[in-house]
């Protein structure tokens, strides 16, 4: 199964490193990173395989929002299903 | 693979336009409940509902957390409870309001619709004593919501039923004047009453429904106003396109929510309904669609055309969205529940006869609209009857729920708090229809009605 992480803000040293990094601990794989830094706002998209999560899908969801907090940017982690029904026929 | 601009519409129509399922409804058919001893009766409604939505709420509460998209309520809607106190005549129905709302406290539901009659044709036993009672259950529970069927397409209108109700909704708002006169708004008076709608107050489990089914409703005015905002100043078929676009997306969520919701709980899927509802917040608003239309305010000359075309266009974009669409399906106009309708009613550019040429074409009808607290039950029913007919004629669903605010005038305010939201006490014409209500009987079905 996979979800999107998406980190959106303003742009921070270590924003990659610390969600990552709150990922491996979870068991969770990133499987692809886009991000881009436009006007000094920053927005990093992520593919990641959650099948070997250690945690519950909600729990993972409550700890990067958390992380997110920290941060002082907004992270959002949805199912991919969501953006699948949204955009495809 | 799923492309980064589409993921970043998605999360900014979270954020930022309001995107929402409105609702997640269970609908509970309670024929097995009858009994002619009410307190039997009403111990098997209640242990019906706690049995099949125990997991409801905390299922939309796991999906909206999976999916990342809120979903507003959870609501139970249930057979309309006349037939159930059709096996118990010399009761007073009050005791399965109180039952409902028991259960719905219960499972932690904020509405439960379905304390309805459908008497269109004709009052059967339960029906009048169901109806008699609808200020006194209103007004002594908390979540319970009614409504009552007098006309369609097929039958005709039930002009007894219509002079009823005025009365009742008028003893609705007496009966919880205290409390802004709430009851009233808990109460929808319908023409073509679809039987599988999932949004309140007009909720209610059809006879022809399966035993339980979940009923989605869809919203996001916000979104559409957002997309016609970054499209600028394009033709009125890109409007449309646009529209349609947007719905189609939209109404996917739903369905994906309705899906799972489904799998989850190993109930059926019954249908999304494809609405546009909104909310008193700022940026949830469908007069502000129509304003970012190109109209100076909602109300103004072009409102109709507005909205006829929005609401076409909904349906167009969401019902290749969905496997089964229903319910009420189009653009909601609930003025006290609409931050750019408020507005419009208060500077009197949105008046009741607008209002009235547009539930022609939009989806509902004169919905939540506050009027002077002196405003005789003939005048009410009269206003019942002319909604009735435009859905009658048009074989559509039409329904009223006006709010008498009593001890108050026209210009003042009615405050309801929370999504039902507040706005001014609207002019009426004053002019009495009553020697055409007192003659009763039935408005015949029109031509429309031989189709077979």
């Amino acid at each position: 199964m996979n979800a999107v992480i998406t980190v959106l803000g303003k742009d921070n040293v270590g924003i990659l490193a610390k969600v990552s990094n709150e990922c491996a601990g979870v068991g969770v794989n990133i499987v692809e990173v886009t991000q881009s830094v436009l006007q000094g706002m920053f927005a990093m998209i992520m593919f990641v395989d959650i099948t070997k999560s250690t945690v519950p899908f909600s729990e993972l969801v409550d700890r990067l929002t958390e992380t997110g907090d920290q941060l002082g940017v907004k992270i959002h982690v949805m199912h991919e299903d969501i953006f699948n029904a949204m955009h495809t026929i | 693979m799923i492309n980064s601009r589409d993921i970043l519409e998605t999360i900014n129509m979270i954020d930022n336009e309001n995107l929402d399922v409105r609702t997640i409804t269970m609908g509970i058919s309670l024929l097995d409940c009858i009994d002619d001893d009410i307190d039997k009766a009403c111990n098997k409604v209640y242990n019906k509902i706690c049995r099949y939505a125990s997991e409801l709420v905390k299922t939309g509460e796991d999906i909206s957390k999976d999916y990342g998209i809120p979903i507003i309520h959870k609501r139970i809607s249930v057979t309309p409870i006349a037939m159930l106190a059709a096996a118990c005549p010399t009761k007073s129905p009050v005791k399965f309001a109180k039952a409902l709302d028991k259960a719905a406290d219960t499972v932690g539901v904020n509405f439960v619709g379905g304390y309805s009659a459908l008497v269109h044709k004709g009052f059967a036993l339960g029906d009048y004593a169901l109806i008699e009672s609808i200020p006194e259950a209103l007004a002594s529970t908390e979540r319970v919501c009614s409504s009552v069927n007098i006309g369609s397409t097929k039958a005709g209108i039930n002009m007894d039923a219509v002079a009823k109700m005025g009365h009742v909704i008028r003893k609705s708002a007496e009966l919880t004047a205290d409390r802004d006169c709430i009851g009233a708004a808990k109460l929808v008076v319908f023409c073509n009453a679809p039987e599988d709608n999932p949004f309140m107050a007009g909720a209610f489990h059809g006879p022809g429904e399966p035993d339980c089914v979940i009923n989605v409703g869809v919203s996001g005015p916000g979104v559409v106003r957002a997309a016609l905002a970054k499209a600028g100043s394009c033709n009125i078929t890109e409007v449309a396109d646009i529209v349609k676009k947007t719905a189609f997306k939209i109404t996917r969520a739903g369905m994906l929510v309705a899906r799972e919701a489904s799998k989850r709980l190993s109930v059926p899927f019954g249908i999304v309904d494809l609405s546009l509802a909104p909310t008193p917040a700022i940026g949830d608003s469908v007069a502000h669609i129509l304003e970012e239309m190109g109209l100076e305010q909602c109300g103004a000359h072009g409102t109709t055309a507005c909205l006829a075309l929005l609401n076409d266009a909904v349906k167009k974009g969401g019902v290749m969205a969905s496997s089964h669409v229903g319910g009420l399906s189009g653009a909601f106009i609930p003025v006290t529940e609409d931050a750019g309708m408020i507005d419009a009613a208060r500077n009197k550019t949105l008046t009741l006869t607008k209002l009235e040429a547009m539930t022609a074409v939009c989806s509902v009808g004169l919905d939540m609209i506050a009027i002077p607290g002196d405003t005789p039950a003939d005048v009410i029913s009269g206003i019942i009857a002319d909604e009735a007919a435009i859905g009658m004629v048009n074989s559509k669903t039409t329904a009223v729920r006006l709010i008498p605010a009593i001890g108050k005038k026209a210009g003042e305010e009615l405050n309801f708090g929370g999504l039902l939201g507040q706005g001014p006490i609207m002019d009426i014409n004053p002019k009495s229809p009553s020697k055409f209500i007192a003659r009763g009987g039935r408005i015949p079905a029109p031509m429309q009605s031989l189709k077979n």
